[in-house]
């Protein structure tokens, strides 16, 4: 284990009777850095976060988490104490006020009295709740309390920050706002753990991946890497002045591994984008065809995460 | 060095469930299953039994009281757990610096707070109108406070059912409390009953409570005092450690 890893996963297991929810996961995260964890729905990202939060705690057979190097199971306080945590599922006391429930978070942290109010006023400001600190939060808007919940995870000044699914179902500006909040916290220096299906998002964030799919860790890297891993899935967009007359004329041309028809325009999957272009191009003046566009594209992060969560799947039902 | 540890843990698990009760005192003591199932039930009991008839004082004031109690610190509880998995909320209590142990205690004390501050009513409408006097000062303290202890600790074991909805605790709540009423000598003294009747009597905590009020205020008694003290200290205990282990057990059922 490296010394500047904050979190320290060793085969890390658990089981629900007969589902094996996560199986014998590891990894590190280092100090500063964003480690987006992203998995389809039931591949055990939750129950990932719930043990590395502390919310389970693993038994002594089901692997091991140290976070800042202390074990979570021997002193889960302490850890608790160190990181912020906002839940996939959460939600603020709804009859109280934002003010109320940034005071009662400190007051759980153990953050001094003059301490909690001069941070409560200082998130209140910064997620653009400072004027209607005084009003029941049940009036809020889901973007209002998500980033409630963000600026609560904040009070105490945690090291590491858990973000599970932090700007699911959020309005495009409190998306944007807490996106920006993220990449301020990693310039402080903060550790976040970001949990998300906006794969965009996480190709934008993180500085690291890990995709997790029925349990098991199926691939950590950094997204570009990641998706360098995938030289068959760069592709070329090409869009005619009008469409071929045979509409499966993407089979004549060599060097194609796939064709998809997206509105007026194709995309080609190769592994070899030079060649292909030339070749379309020879197929356009054969055809009397003009381009409209013509652009390479190299494998996106969510090409990745399905080329990696369907070989799962195939594999799994094989 | 272990010792030390000791004692600053538990300092911490009492200092995290005192800020517990506080959430639990500005959130829930209004909501309205409490009200309905904490002061009208044991109000509209009280009148069904005494209107129109004559009752005893003694038997009036003290099954009043001990009723109020009864209802009241065990009402809390039953709402608190649900309600936060349902408003979801809870996980991130849980994620929170504050062991499972301090959230039920301060959920404890939430109850018990309430039973002790609602019960002061019909003990001043027995000291008032009923000739109760204070005969045993300090064991009506120690009485209402262990009884408060031990029916808000049932209340937190009732929350331990692994729902999210608030209505189906509530109603295993009436379903444990309302028999108790009848078997714990409120209604009838307990010399009145018969021989299977006592043996009965003798496992509910609030026949205790009741019998502890009488001799706290008209001196008088069917058990040893310091039994019913040490009674309702045994329930409290025996309560509490079960819904430490039940709310642990359901946990992940229903996160």
């Amino acid at each position: 284990m490296s010394e500047s890893s904050v979190i320290q996963v060793s085969n890390l297991k658990r089981v629900y009777g007969k589902t094996v929810a996560v199986d014998n996961v590891s990894f590190e995260v280092k100090k500063g850095e964003i480690f987006g964890f992203l998995g389809p729905n039931g591949a055990g990202k939750t129950t990932t976060i719930r043990m590395l939060t502390g919310v389970i705690l693993p038994d002594p057979d089901e692997g091991e988490v140290k976070i800042l190097g202390i074990d979570i199971k021997e002193d889960p306080i302490s850890v608790k104490k160190i990181m912020g945590v906002v839940p996939e599922l959460c939600n603020v006391y709804v009859d109280l006020s934002s003010w109320d429930n940034m005071i009662l978070t400190g007051k759980i942290y153990g953050v001094k009295r003059k301490e909690r109010e001069e941070k409560a006023e200082e998130l209140l400001k910064k997620f653009g709740l400072w004027e209607r600190r005084e009003e029941k939060t049940r009036k809020f808007s889901k973007g209002m309390k998500q980033r409630l919940i963000l600026a609560m995870s904040l009070i105490h000044e945690p090291k590491i920050l858990f973000l599970d699914e932090p700007t699911s179902g959020l309005d495009v500006q409190s998306a944007r706002m807490i996106r920006k909040i993220i990449e301020e916290l990693r310039l402080k220096g903060k550790t976040i753990f970001l949990t998300t299906h906006n794969i965009e998002e996480a190709n934008l964030l993180c500085d690291r991946i890990a995709i997790i799919n029925k349990g098991k860790i199926v691939a950590i890297d950094s997204p570009e890497k990641l998706k360098s891993t995938f030289k068959r899935m760069q592709s070329v967009e090409v869009a005619f002045d009008r469409m071929p007359e045979d509409i499966k004329w993407c089979r004549s041309i060599p060097y194609v591994n796939e064709c998809k028809e997206l509105g007026d325009k194709f995309r080609v999957y190769t592994k070899d984008p030079d060649s292909l272009i030339k070749k379309l191009v020879n197929f356009a003046e054969k055809n009397n065809l003009k381009f409209i566009s013509l652009n390479t594209l190299g494998p996106s992060l969510e090409d990745v995460f399905v080329a990696l969560t369907e070989k799962v799947e195939a594999k799994y039902h094989e | 060095m272990s010792k030390l540890y000791t004692k600053r843990t538990f300092l911490y698990t009492l200092k995290t469930s005192l800020v517990i009760t506080e959430k639990n005192v500005r959130i829930y003591y209004l909501k309205a299953p409490i009200i309905i199932f904490g002061i009208l039930f044991p109000v509209f009991f009280f009148l069904a039994f005494a209107l129109g008839r004559k009752v005893i004082p003694f038997i009036l004031t003290s099954g009043l009281i001990a009723m109020t109690l009864f209802f009241t610190s065990s009402s809390v509880g039953p709402l608190i757990t649900p309600w936060e998995r349902n408003a979801k909320t809870y996980e991130r209590l849980l994620a929170s610096p504050v062991s499972l142990s301090s959230i039920l205690l301060g959920d404890m004390l939430a109850g018990a707070i309430f039973g002790v501050i609602i019960s002061s009513i019909p003990l001043t409408i027995g000291i008032l109108f009923f000739n109760a006097k204070f005969f045993h000062p300090l064991f009506l303290v120690g009485n209402i406070v262990l009884s408060s202890f031990c029916f808000s600790s049932l209340g937190v074991l009732l929350a331990s059912l692994a729902t999210e909805a608030p209505s189906q605790v509530m109603m295993l709540s009436s379903l444990v409390r309302f028999p108790l009423i009848f078997i714990s000598g409120i209604f009838i003294p307990l010399d009145k009953f018969p021989f299977w009747g006592k043996v009965i009597a003798f496992m509910s905590p609030l026949t205790y409570t009741v019998d502890a009020m009488k001799y706290s205020l008209y001196d008088l008694k069917s058990y040893p005092v310091l039994i019913n003290l040490w009674a309702l200290l045994f329930f409290s205990f025996v309560f509490f450690s079960i819904a430490l282990k039940m709310h642990r057990k359901n946990l992940i059922k229903v996160l």
